[in-house]
């Protein structure tokens, strides 16, 4: 998994306890360039953890996190990036043009305020007070202050918290934009469909490890389930009891059946209701592929 | 926007470090400065009390009910008071204050993840303070010249100015000290707690007598009180270097302290 293209972040072997906790136990991950990492998990997976490290904001306890190669707390490295944190209160009394121009600042060669502003869809914003704006606006202006700096590398934390479909979908093509300029990615979020929309990569946490990685479909495809719909006579405390049916619901008119061999399943159905009808099957959602992977950790396989 | 260069860094081993033009350095310095003080300026809930208390304080106490007593000329102690009272308040609570506010708000964690030169979140602060301390002595020594009738020199006008402005630096360092003792909206109350005993009892509302005056020493505001009374001609005591001294100890000594402890717990 290492050596195709630039490798612009890397944990390994990344240890981080506070207390009693165990933030991170022993993660390895790599971000190469021109790619969209999404980091998923619950709360307290130890995403905001693992960001931590790699913008030098936390030290390992045991473990290497390393920027371009180098060591993150040197700012000559972190002039690669850009960062967009869960929450950070900017000055409320600065106009929108002034906090751009300030964290541009910070960078070698930055784009131009207005360059900056278009990307991020805020040209309408510059002249006003930060505190003024709606909690859907102040996510822009933020993640305009992330790429002012024109970084190689884009830390998103939580991006599209407070936005309303339309703002996150203009997020998400400005992000689609960067990353095909060569911009990579670490994105985290909650939202499933986020990830689904943007990734490249899923590498999802929980409980301090890394417990899957790898495409969404890859993702998709660890998780055995698929779901059969159909509408049938057959009474549905019947269907719960076949051996190949691993959860029934019904739903509407249709029943809704999760199972691990759908080929099995469906020729049974078939079999035991020919007037059955609306029959569909499809693969699990990132959502539900999710829930699954982070659900039971003694079931799990080993993170790959 | 950027062509995709092909970076083999990660192959030499070697990290690939971004350089930045000195000049783009001072630039990145002076652009946080300029926030920091317009982001003060427009913020009425610091800038009126921090401004208005002093300056209330004279006109009432200055010139209202000024005059000479016992061979004291009230209208020019109370400039030197009042501006030592005065350049305490943006030391404290503009580094104090925002300092607690911003541990809290996860405004300081984005600047440190931000690339912005280390040094540049303290001397913007600085120099936000120090401009603030420029506007409350020039409006004194307004004041004071204008309407209270004290007759100073233009040497004694710098002097004062001079004291005021640089005065600023030493509570800079205390209030940042204290902003890395408390977290949030529990600042204020705190730094009112030290801020008004200390003005007290370093003399800058009343001369003081006796024990407290033999103690006074230990005050940071109380060698800015006696800069600040030499420096418009009044009595004071110490030499002029001692305080400067103290008061560059006291500075040094609280930017240490604040220094590990930021560094310790963030």
């Amino acid at each position: 998994m290492q050596g195709q293209g630039e490798a612009m972040a890397r944990l390994q072997g990344v240890r981080k306890r506070y207390g009693a906790l165990q933030a991170l136990d022993g993660v390895d991950l790599v971000l190469r360039g021109g790619e969209l990492l999404a980091l998923l998990g619950p709360n307290g997976a130890g995403k905001t953890t693992a960001i931590g490290l790699l913008l030098g904001l936390l030290r390992a306890d045991a473990g290497q996190a390393t920027l371009f190669g180098g060591d993150p707390q040197d700012i000559r490295l972190r002039r690669h990036v850009g960062v967009m944190l869960q929450d950070a209160d900017l000055p409320p009394t600065l106009r929108v043009g002034e906090l751009i121009r300030q964290a541009a600042s910070y960078y070698p060669t930055p784009r131009s305020v207005a360059e900056t502003a278009a990307i991020a869809g805020i040209e309408d914003l510059l002249g006003r007070p930060y505190g003024k704006l709606s909690g859907g606006q102040q996510r822009r202006v933020q993640f305009a202050l992330a790429l002012c700096g024109r970084p190689r590398l884009l830390f998103l934390d939580e991006p599209t918290v407070g936005m309303d479909i339309q703002a996150r979908q203009g997020l998400w093509a400005a992000i689609r934009r960067l990353v095909g300029d060569g911009c990579g990615v670490v994105l985290t979020t909650h939202y499933l469909e986020e990830a689904e929309a943007l990734a490249d990569r899923v590498c999802v946490l929980a409980r301090g490890r890394i417990v899957s990685e790898g495409s969404v479909d890859a993702l998709r495809a660890r998780i055995a389930r698929k779901r059969v719909w159909c509408t049938t006579a057959l009474p549905l405390a019947r269907v719960a009891e076949w051996d190949e049916v691993a959860e029934a619901s019904r739903e509407g008119e249709r029943l809704c059946l999760a199972t691990e061999v759908p080929e099995r399943l469906v020729r049974r159905l078939l079999a035991e209701d020919p007037a059955l009808s609306s029959l569909e099957v499809r693969a699990a959602g990132l959502a539900e592929a999710f829930t699954e992977l982070t659900r039971d950790p003694a079931t799990l396989p080993e993170a790959a | 926007m950027t062509p995709h260069r092909l970076d083999l860094s990660v192959l030499s081993e070697r990290p690939a470090y971004a350089e930045m033009p000195r000049r783009r350095v001072l630039r990145a310095y002076l652009e946080e400065a300029r926030g920091e003080v317009l982001r003060y300026l427009r913020s009425p809930g610091f800038l009126l009390p921090t401004i208005l208390f002093p300056v209330v304080f004279y006109v009432m106490f200055g010139i209202l009910m000024g005059g000479k007593r016992g061979g004291l000329d009230i209208a020019a102690y109370l400039l030197a008071s009042y501006t030592s009272f005065g350049v305490m308040a943006p030391g404290l609570f503009g580094f104090g204050v925002s300092l607690a506010l911003e541990r809290d708000n996860g405004l300081l964690v984005l600047k440190r993840a931000l690339p912005m030169p280390p040094a540049a979140y303290l001397l913007g602060k600085m120099a936000m303070a120090m401009v603030v301390a420029a506007a409350i002595v020039s409006l004194l020594l307004l004041l004071a010249t204008q309407a209270a009738g004290v007759v100073l020199s233009a040497a004694q006008v710098a002097r004062l100015f001079a004291v005021g402005v640089l005065g600023v630096l030493p509570f800079s360092a205390m209030g940042l000290l204290l902003g890395t003792l408390v977290r949030g909206q529990g600042a204020p109350a705190l730094i009112n707690m030290l801020y008004l005993p200390m003005a007290f009892l370093s003399g800058l509302w009343f001369p003081l007598k006796g024990t407290l005056l033999d103690i006074a020493w230990i005050w940071p505001s109380y060698h800015l009180n006696q800069l600040a009374q030499d420096a418009v001609g009044m009595p004071s005591r110490g030499a002029t270097v001692a305080h400067v001294l103290a008061l560059g100890g006291f500075a040094l000594g609280f930017l240490l302290l604040a220094a590990r402890r930021l560094r310790r717990h963030g």
